[in-house]
């Protein structure tokens, strides 16, 4: 058997999900903290 | 750790912390990678499909670790009262159910070619897969609590309760006879061979502090959130 269209699946999945999740992650920081700085004016 | 319960001096903490771990996580964990698919000899037994060691373990490790942190917040809420720890409880559960997912999916990818099966129900990976449901009860029982107004008790609850899988997840290969191999690294060493081993420390740090940069990116805009609420209600009173 082919080791290696299970080893590239096992990172594609690892990769795109911890991707998935920064942006994800970073895109919610970035809008709750705009909309903080904008309600103090 | 108590001086960091107060929002504002954990938030002048938090926004420098958060871009550094980031990009030494996405070094360290891509250098680890690297060395993995590269630089590593195939194993004697396992071919190249051992080279799914290099994100299996990492994943394995930040799901339950994950599990202890959201434990540890739940303490902290229910008897010290710290204003953070609920906060940080919630930051911790969906990057934890991440990592339980992909230790799964990475875990059943590579029993194919290793056992010549996808899923097994045996003691390691059921109790893992628990641990996926626990993060997913806690995130649900969290989120309609918020939506009452409540303080998210009964979530550090759950969370402290569910944290009885942790040492039944470690010790099910001794527990049960399992396909599952039994513990190959320790604090007092590793039975696996070292030049197959050098990237694991280099991968489990990486996304370690990724981890870590994305639970402070979740309870950064949680902070924020609360914080526009506040405003809100204040303005609407006046």
């Amino acid at each position: 058997m082919n080791p290696w269209p299970f080893v590239i699946a096992a990172y594609g999945v690892t990769l795109l999900a911890t991707a998935a999740l920064i942006l994800l992650s970073w895109q919610s920081m970035r809008k709750a903290e705009a909309a903080a700085e904008h309600s103090r004016k | 750790m108590h001086r960091f319960a107060n929002p504002a001096r954990f938030l002048k903490l938090a926004r420098p912390a958060t871009g550094w771990l980031l990009a030494m996580g996405v070094l360290l964990t891509g250098a680890g990678i690297i060395g993995g698919l590269t630089l590593t000899p195939p194993d004697y037994l396992q071919g190249d499909t051992v080279r799914i060691l290099y994100i299996h373990v990492p994943a394995a490790w930040l799901g339950m670790a994950g599990w202890a942190g959201i434990a540890a917040a739940s303490i902290s809420q229910l008897v010290w009262r710290h204003p953070l720890a609920a906060v940080a409880g919630r930051a911790v559960a969906p990057a934890g159910a991440t990592f339980a997912a992909v230790c799964l999916a990475t875990g059943s990818i590579w029993g194919r070619p290793a056992w010549g099966t996808w899923w097994e129900w045996d003691g390691r990976l059921t109790s893992m897969l628990i641990l996926l449901f626990l993060y997913l009860g806690y995130i649900a029982l969290d989120a309609a609590e918020r939506e009452r107004g409540g303080e998210g008790r009964l979530a550090a609850l759950f969370g402290l309760v569910g944290a009885i899988n942790l040492p039944i997840i470690h010790y099910s290969v001794l527990w049960w006879r399992t396909l599952h191999q039994g513990q190959s690294i320790s604090l007092t060493g590793s039975s696996i061979a070292p030049e197959l081993l050098w990237p694991l420390p280099l991968t489990m740090l990486g996304f370690t502090a990724i981890f870590a940069a994305v639970v402070l990116m979740r309870m950064r805009a949680d902070l924020a959130r609360t914080k526009v609420e506040a405003r809100l209600r204040r303005a609407a009173a006046e």
